[in-house]
């Protein structure tokens, strides 16, 4: 019997032997080829924290971090199916899903029979979840769902919808097949980066959909689903920082250590080692953040939301950050796309962007210091 | 402290505002109505009930009016409470 240690490096060696030199050719070829994700399916990284009942590795949160920054480290888009698959809406039907769905639903997630995908964001809705325009009215035994969703990774790909719609000020999630009458997608393209991810739009034209389809509550959409979901997301999205950001340490390190200019490989200059210096105590400091999020999450620790935000939010800048210190390292060869790093600088601005942006977390944040840190009459302590 | 101050203590902990003085909330009163919590409030307080209680909230049991006033917030938590123990 495999044990998770086995399993986890058993992903590592296809990770470092099927993504991370294919990654680029992804990017160019706007897609992960399926063998590719078959291959993933083997391993059981689509069931990545699923319970085994439902055919998953039940990985807590700490390990499954740990694959993250595994598969991110070697591919930023299958990494991003991760993210979408595993924890936008696995963990959504795991923790809002009746038995039938779940019993439905999470084997062939855990198989990668399904894939699934987080249908949010709208053309003109953004960072203001709450003010979705795709809307939702009930008839029978059914409801009818109109609206377009856009920016949805993998929603070219996928079998199966997390679908956000309003009614009035009411919002329900809703689980639909993308095989439903009514439901097409137009996959974009020439984006800066994410192009292997299947970025799509996603059309709803009076989609039927069964009542036993609403997942959770009617009208509990936003308060519980999407911040649920966006929670799990953001906790993807900080290790996925730390994936980019490590992959371009280990560029710059390698880059440094063959790259002569002036009779000396350029690591040897104390520029450059600034850098170096720069990005490895980052990288460490967000690894341990995210540990601590995800230590908070095992725990279920009502501070795992707010920690988990921080994590977000400093490791996406600080990947962008060594990122942009690697690509500065490789120099001219930084403008190339023979070299991975400005990929990595591309991918890292992502990071910035999806599940909440920085600018969307720091009031969070700076709210959550204002509350704790405030020390009556401190100055006189 | 008692289900309700331990409720009241956990909201007043997560209003956002300077001072708490500033933003009075009674037992009946409809505490995201008064527009001193952020989003993921509901959520975070879901996972302070389940894990400070030892409860599992159902999906029934998910009504935004279950965890809009303290007292409809203890008031599901002893619901919880006196099901698990007649169970």
């Amino acid at each position: 019997m495999k044990t998770l240690t086995d399993v986890l490096s058993q992903v590592e060696q296809y990770a470092a032997a099927e993504l991370r030199p294919r990654a680029g050719r992804f990017e160019a070829q706007e897609a992960i080829p399926r063998e590719v994700l078959q291959g993933l399916a083997k391993h059981g990284i689509f069931g990545a924290t699923l319970p085994t009942i439902y055919g998953g590795l039940a990985l807590d949160p700490i390990q499954y971090g740990q694959l993250t920054e595994m598969v991110g480290k070697a591919c930023n888009s299958v990494r991003e199916l991760l993210t979408v698959h595993v924890s936008l809406v696995g963990e959504s039907i795991l923790r809002w899903g009746t038995g039938e769905q779940k019993q439905y639903w999470l084997p062939k997630m855990a198989t990668g029979e399904v894939l699934a995908a987080f249908a949010l964001t709208e053309p003109e809705v953004g960072s203001d979840a709450n003010g979705i325009d795709s809307s939702y009215r009930q008839e029978g035994d059914h409801f009818i769902l109109n609206g377009r969703k856009k920016w949805i990774s993998f929603g070219d790909l996928a079998d199966l919808y997390l679908v956000l719609a309003s009614r009035g000020d009411e919002m329900t999630a809703f689980l639909v097949d993308s095989t439903m009458t009514g439901v097409s997608t137009t996959k974009m393209s020439n984006l800066l980066a994410s192009n292997a991810s299947h970025l799509a739009e996603i059309h709803f034209q009076d989609v039927e959909v069964p009542l036993g389809n609403v997942l959770g509550r009617v009208g509990g959409g936003f308060a519980y689903v999407v911040n649920s979901a966006l929670d799990h997301g953001r906790y993807s999205i900080a290790w996925a920082g730390v994936a980019i950001a490590q992959e371009a340490l280990d560029g710059m390190v390698t880059y440094g250590r063959t790259r002569r200019q002036g009779g000396r490989v350029i690591g040897a200059y104390a520029e450059v080692q600034q850098m170096i210096a720069e990005a490895s105590v980052n990288i460490h400091a967000s690894r341990a953040l995210c540990i601590a999020a995800g230590q908070k999450r095992r725990d279920k620790h009502p501070d795992a939301v707010i920690e988990t935000t921080m994590a977000k939010y400093f490791t996406s800048k600080m990947a962008m950050k060594v990122a942009t210190d690697a690509v500065q390292v490789f120099g001219g060869n930084g403008f190339s796309r023979e070299y991975p790093v400005e990929r990595l600088f591309r991918e890292a601005k992502a990071l910035e962007i999806i599940e909440g942006t920085s600018q969307v977390l720091q009031p969070v944040i700076a709210q959550h210091a204002l509350r704790t840190c405030y020390q009556q009459g401190w100055w006189r302590a | 402290m008692s289900t309700h101050e331990k409720i009241r203590h956990y909201i007043e902990s997560n209003l956002v505002t300077f001072d708490a003085s500033e933003a009075p909330f009674t037992d009946d009163d409809n505490i995201f109505e008064k527009g001193f919590l952020n989003s993921m409030f509901a959520m975070q307080m879901l996972t302070y009930i389940e894990t400070e209680f030892n409860l599992t909230v159902d999906n029934d049991d998910l009504e935004l009016i279950n965890f809009s006033t303290v007292n409809n917030i203890v008031g599901l938590i002893e619901k919880k409470q006196r099901g698990r123990s007649s169970a």
